[in-house]
């Protein structure tokens, strides 16, 4: 069974920004084709946590990593391993939808132009990943227009385009749906549950609705620190700790 | 009192807007008013004659376009490349800050002062003579900070997500500032190096001790000679010519054509910037 199978993991994670102690020994697994929730109150790391996995802390001049980070069998912060390689295998959406500003058809094009993707296979990996994305139908007669004139869900729906026309393994998502209203988040959690079969996701979120639709198994954290990870299901109806109770039945947020 | 006040404020506000757009007026209608007489089409395409009272100014003019040029040349790809350097790569450390505040303050330096710097560095110092050269380098060197702090505004302006975005697709640092973070700022950039320029080509402190002659023979300007300009033209015809009088006429065409120089170049900005809001925005 490749369910089972571990593509992500963090073992004894430690992260300080200059003095400051946000991560604080992570140990954690993300199996492979599921989606994982990764839910906390504002502050306590999530975000730090996801960016880790990409190493999107590079080029903050004073960020301290201790422990090991692992896609597979590789080690994400080894001498060896190419940053740019990883984040191709490990891509990223974020909070605030952050097209290029660039045409619809630049904005996907761009990721496969720089991974050197032969020029002739690319129109068709760009209307893929469109149609995958569920917004081919929405711009297909102007994809030479600017991204930035597309609505905000378009607009995110767009940068999961980018990113899943470049077939990564995991795809992190940071609160993607925090500045989109119901109906674009409906379609964007449509979307998530249908990349799931081939992709590994993480997706960290503030609507505890929104875990419960979309993710199979769910973390909690709290200061930096996980408390309990397991089933969604689990998570929200039978928590162990009782922080996780308070904070999923909205006692503190 | 509660209704009196929103039409003080407004009458201030309004007063002090009129007041600018009227000395704005004046200037541009005095100008024009006395130098649209003398321009035609001989006047900016014919070398002076008869000691300056008669035929026009073009030498003045590739003078100043040259120099503008070279003023491009030397402070543009220096300038700009040297803000990507502090903005995107340096960190913040206090070797930085010292460096950030000097640039700022080299900013705030008298033009004279890079007139005698550029006349010790370029015109002796390097035996380049006084040439257009050598005043295009001192113009180069005092358009230099202002260039990297306006770039440097640009860049700052691009938000952080815009450069994760790239990184996150697989792109190196570089990658992400030549194709994604450039052209996000280009505009912001440009305006810079425009208003830059237009005020290097107006300069006449710098230029008089590092190469501007009040007259030369050849109609174009050769690197190592000295060569004519606007500015300094202007200078001479309004204080130092012994007709004053009789080259008035002729001081205030130069000016206007002075004038339009750098409102062609400040249009071509506008273009540019315009072509560009309509592609991305
Ligand atoms: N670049 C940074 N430099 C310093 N502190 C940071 C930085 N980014 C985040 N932090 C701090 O790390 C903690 C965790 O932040 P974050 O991971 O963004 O929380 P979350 O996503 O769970 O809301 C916060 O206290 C935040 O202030
Ligand atoms: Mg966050």
């Amino acid at each position: 069974m490749t369910n089972d199978l571990i593509k992500l993991s963090a073992q004894s994670v430690n992260l300080w920004f200059g003095s400051k102690h946000v991560l604080k020994n992570i140990n954690i697994e993300f199996q492979q084709n599921k989606v994982t929730a990764l839910i906390g109150p504002s502050g306590c790391g999530k975000s730090t946590l996801l960016r880790s996995f990409n190493r999107m802390h590079d080029l903050l001049p004073d960020v301290r990593i201790e422990g090991k980070l692992m896609l597979e069998q590789q080690d994400i912060y080894e001498k060896n391993t190419s940053v740019t390689q990883l984040r191709r295998r490990v891509g990223m959406v974020f909070q605030k939808a952050n097209p290029f500003p660039k045409s619809i058809y630049e904005n996907i094009n761009y990721g496969l132009k720089i991974n050197d993707v032969p020029k002739e296979e690319r129109d068709g990996i760009v209307e893929k990943a469109l149609r995958e994305s569920y917004i081919w139908e929405e711009v297909k007669d102007e994809l030479q227009k600017p991204a930035t004139r597309l609505s905000g869900g378009q607009q995110q729906r767009l940068c999961i385009a980018r990113t899943v026309a470049l077939r990564p393994e995991v795809i992190l998502m940071d609160e993607p749906c925090s500045a989109l209203d119901p109906l674009s988040t409906l379609k964007i959690e449509e979307l998530i549950i249908k990349l799931k079969k081939d992709y590994t996701i993480i997706i960290v979120t503030h609507n505890m609705q929104q875990a419960q639709r979309v993710a199979d198994k769910t973390v909690f954290m709290y200061l930096g620190e996980v408390i309990e990870m397991g089933n969604t299901d689990d998570i929200f109806n039978n928590p162990k700790n009782e922080l996780t109770g308070n904070y999923v039945k909205g006692r503190f947020g | 009192m509660k209704k009196l006040t929103p039409i003080i404020e407004w009458g201030t506000l309004l007063f002090c807007t009129g007041t600018v757009c009227f000395y704005l007026f004046v200037i541009l209608y005095d100008l024009i008013h006395r130098g649209a007489p003398s321009l035609s089409w001989a006047f900016i395409s014919t070398q002076p004659s008869a000691g300056m009272t008669k035929g026009g100014i073009l030498p003045a003019i590739t003078g100043t376009v040259l120099l503008t040029l070279i003023t491009a040349v030397v402070s543009v790809p220096l300038g700009i490349s040297c803000a990507i350097y502090l903005n995107e790569y340096a960190i913040d450390s206090w070797l930085t800050r010292v460096i950030r505040a000097c640039i700022r303050n080299l900013s705030g330096v008298p033009s004279i002062i890079y007139g005698l710097f550029g006349l010790a560095l370029f015109v002796q110092g390097l035996r380049m003579g006084t040439s257009l050269l050598s005043a295009g380098f001192t113009l180069g060197l005092l358009s230099l900070p202002y260039i990297i702090t306006t770039t440097e505004e640009a860049l700052r302006r691009i938000p952080a997500s815009t450069r994760e975005a790239a990184l996150a697709v697989g792109a190196t640092q570089f990658e992400s500032i030549r194709d994604v973070v450039l052209p996000a700022a280009l505009p912001g950039i440009l305006t810079g190096v425009v208003l830059t320029l237009s005020r290097a080509a107006g300069e006449t402190a710098p230029i008089m001790f590092t190469g501007v002659a009040f007259y030369i023979n050849s109609p174009a300007g050769y690197l190592n000679q000295e060569f004519m300009a606007l500015p300094y033209h202007l200078y001479m015809l309004a204080t130092q010519h012994q007709a004053i009088d009789v080259v008035r006429p002729l001081a205030y065409g130069t000016a206007l054509v002075l004038i339009m120089v750098v409102f062609i170049l400040n249009l071509t900005a506008f273009y540019i910037r315009y072509k560009h809001s309509k592609n991305d925005e």
